[in-house]
C-alpha cells in the first residue's frame, strides 16, 4: 500500500480501533462495532467498511452487505441530526402529511436528503411504536409524538445550530 | 345472537397483572429460585402460557426443548424487536416493569441452565436503553445475592422488521444480515452461536414472572382453554382510548369495538400488517385468541372515513421494504402485490387481476421461509375480499 493512502486512512483506522477495543472483533461483535462507528461518524464510509473488513477478516463486500441490510446503519453521509418520520398507517391517518410539509418547508429538503449545512437529514421510517400518540417522529434517538404543524416547528427549532 | 353463544362473557374483562407495581425487589425471583429446573418448567406447562409475540408457541415447550439438548452453554434471549405496525406494548413493559422481564429471563435461565442472556432492543427504542441498563445493573446484584450465575446484556438492533423473527434475530446477533434460517433445526437446538437458545417476547417473560407470583392454577383461570391468561393490547387508530390495555383473551371483536371504537368502526386490523383485517359484519363471530384471530397485541381501528385502499397500500409498501429478499416468492411477490394493486386502482389492470394477486399470496405462503412472506396474504386477502370496491374505485 502506498504511504499516502496509509496516512489518508489514519482516521478510519483510529475509529475502527476504538470500536474494536470496546467490543472485540469476533463476528458477533460486528453490529455493535458498526453501531459505535455510526454514532461517532454518522455513517459508514467505504474506507471505514474496508478497514472493518480487514480487522474482522471478512470481505468488504460482506461488511457492506450487512450494513446495507439495516435501516440504521447508513452507508451515505448524513447530517448531524437525523429526523425519522414514521410513515406507518396510524401516523398516516393522524396527520403525518402536515408534519412532513412543515419539515420540508423549514429545511428545504426531501426524504433521504441532507441540508446544505449538514445539520439535518430526513428519512421516512416504518412503525416506531408510538401509534397511540400519532403522528410521531424520532430526532436521533428521541421520540416526539402527538405532532402537529406548530409543535413540529417548535421542536425543529431546538435543533437549529 | 347465536354466533355469540360460545362466548360467555359479553363484556371485556380487564386485568391488571402486567403493570401491577410491587413494593419489594425481586422477592418472586428469590422464592422461585428455590424450585428445581424441572419444577419451573412444570409450572410453565401447567399455566398453558403461549408466546405473546404473536405466533403463540407454548412457552414451556420451548424451555423444555432447550433444556433437553445436551450443551455446555445455552442462551436466553428476550425479543424486544417490536416492529409490527400498531404494536407498542413491549415498550410500555420495558419502561414500566422491566424487573418482571428480567425475573422471567432469570427463571428461564435457571430452567435451561443458561448463564448469559440478551435483550435484543430495536434501534427505534434506543432511548429506553440507559434506564434499562440501570435496572440490569441492580438485577445483577440480586442475582449475586441469590447465587444465580446469570448476566444480561442489551444488544442493539439496527433497524429491520424481519429481525423480530427469532432466527433472523439470531443471525443479526451473530453479525450477519438478518435473514431467517431454515427450520428445523429450531433455535432451541441450534440457536445463538450454535447453542440451544430460548427466544421469547418481552411480554412472555413478564408473564412468566406473573405466573410464579400468582401461581399457574390462578393464572389459567383467565382466558379460555386455547388462550389462557390475559394479554396486552396496543390499541390505536380511530379509537376513543388509544394506548396499552390488558385484557383477557377470548373476547369477541364486537365487545372489543364497543369498548374501544369511536362509534363508526368499519374494520379492525388484528395483529398488525401481518394480521387479519376484520370487517364490521364479522365482529360478532370473531374471537380474539388462538381459537379465532390471534394477535401479538396490535389492534388498529378504522372508521368509515378511512380508505381501505390507503390502508392496504401502506401495508404493501411496508412489506415491500421489509422483505429481506432471501426467498424469491416473498421478494418479488411483495413488489408485484404493490405494483399490481396500484395498477388495478388506476384501471391499468382488469378487476380479475386481483384474483391473480390473491393466488400470488398463496405462492408466497407456501414458498417463503418465514412468517413475513407467509403472512402478507393475511392482510392482502382480507382487505381485498372485504373491501373490493374500495380497492377498485
Amino acid at each position: 500500500m502506498p504511504e499516502s493512502s496509509i496516512t489518508e486512512n489514519r482516521f478510519e483506522k483510529e475509529i475502527v480501533s476504538r470500536a474494536i477495543d470496546q467490543f472485540g472483533c469476533d463476528r458477533e461483535n460486528l453490529l455493535p462495532v458498526l453501531g459505535f462507528i455510526r454514532d461517532e461518524h454518522r455513517y459508514l464510509s467505504i474506507e471505514i467498511m474496508r478497514e472493518v473488513a480487514s480487522r474482522f477478516n471478512m470481505s468488504s463486500a460482506e461488511v457492506y452487505g450487512v450494513a446495507s441490510f439495516y435501516h440504521f446503519l447508513p452507508t451515505e453521509p448524513r447530517g448531524k441530526n437525523l429526523i425519522s418520520v414514521c410513515k406507518t398507517i396510524v401516523c398516516d391517518m393522524h396527520g403525518r402529511a402536515d408534519v412532513v410539509a412543515v419539515i420540508q418547508d423549514m429545511l428545504k429538503i426531501n426524504f433521504d436528503q441532507t441540508t446544505a449545512d449538514s445539520n439535518f437529514s430526513l428519512q421516512a421510517v416504518n412503525c416506531i411504536g408510538c401509534c397511540d400518540e400519532a403522528p410521531a417522529m424520532l430526532i436521533n434517538d428521541k421520540p416526539y409524538t402527538k405532532l402537529d404543524a406548530t409543535r413540529t416547528r417548535e421542536i425543529l427549532k431546538r435543533y437549529y445550530p | 345472537m347465536n354466533e355469540n353463544e360460545n362466548h360467555s362473557s359479553g363484556i371485556i374483562k380487564k386485568s391488571d397483572l402486567i403493570f401491577a407495581q410491587y413494593k419489594t425487589m425481586y422477592t418472586v425471583l428469590e422464592s422461585s429460585l428455590q424450585l428445581s429446573a424441572e419444577q419451573i418448567i412444570e409450572t410453565m406447562l401447567d399455566s398453558g402460557l403461549r408466546g405473546r409475540g404473536g405466533a403463540g408457541f407454548p412457552t414451556a415447550k420451548k424451555w423444555q426443548a432447550a433444556a433437553s439438548v445436551p450443551a455446555v452453554q445455552r442462551f436466553v434471549i428476550c425479543n424486544a424487536d417490536e416492529g409490527e405496525p400498531g404494536t407498542f406494548k413491549d415498550k410500555a413493559i420495558l419502561r414500566q416493569v422491566p424487573r418482571k422481564v428480567l425475573t422471567g429471563m432469570a427463571l428461564c435461565a435457571k430452567a435451561i441452565q443458561a448463564t448469559e442472556g440478551y435483550i435484543y432492543l430495536r434501534a427505534e427504542y434506543r432511548n429506553l436503553a440507559d434506564e434499562l441498563q440501570a435496572h440490569i445493573d441492580i438485577f445483577h446484584e440480586y442475582c449475586d445475592r441469590f447465587k444465580l450465575d446469570f448476566r444480561v446484556k442489551i444488544f442493539m438492533g439496527q433497524g429491520a422488521y424481519v429481525c423480530g423473527e427469532e432466527t433472523a434475530l439470531i443471525e443479526s446477533m451473530e453479525g450477519k444480515r438478518g435473514e431467517p434460517r431454515n427450520k428445523p433445526p429450531f433455535p432451541t437446538e441450534v440457536g445463538y452461536l450454535g447453542k440451544p437458545t430460548v427466544v421469547n417476547n418481552v411480554e412472555t417473560f413478564a408473564t412468566a414472572m406473573i405466573i410464579f407470583k400468582v401461581g399457574a392454577s390462578e393464572y389459567k383461570k383467565l382466558g379460555t382453554p386455547d388462550s389462557r391468561g390475559s394479554k396486552l393490547f396496543s390499541v390505536s387508530g380511530d379509537t376513543r382510548k388509544p394506548g396499552v390495555h390488558e385484557l383477557e383473551l377470548g373476547m369477541s371483536l364486537y365487545d372489543f369495538v364497543k369498548e374501544f371504537g369511536d362509534g363508526d368502526t368499519k374494520a379492525v386490523q388484528v395483529g398488525g400488517a401481518a394480521g387479519m383485517c376484520v370487517p364490521r359484519r364479522e365482529f360478532k363471530n370473531t374471537i380474539i385468541g388462538f381459537e379465532g384471530v390471534p394477535t401479538g397485541g396490535s389492534m388498529i381501528l378504522f372508521n368509515s372515513k378511512r380508505s381501505m385502499y390507503n390502508v392496504l397500500h401502506n401495508y404493501l409498501d411496508f412489506f415491500n421494504q421489509e422483505s429481506c429478499g432471501q426467498c424469491t416468492p416473498c421478494r418479488v411477490g411483495c413488489q408485484q402485490l404493490l405494483l399490481g394493486t396500484e395498477a388495478v386502482k388506476k384501471g391499468e389492470k382488469d378487476t380479475v387481476y386481483l384474483e391473480q394477486l390473491i393466488r400470488l399470496t398463496e405462492t408466497m405462503r407456501i414458498g417463503s421461509k418465514c412468517g413475513l412472506g407467509r403472512s402478507v396474504g393475511n392482510a392482502f386477502n382480507s382487505i381485498v375480499e372485504n373491501f373490493k370496491e374500495e380497492i377498485l374505485y
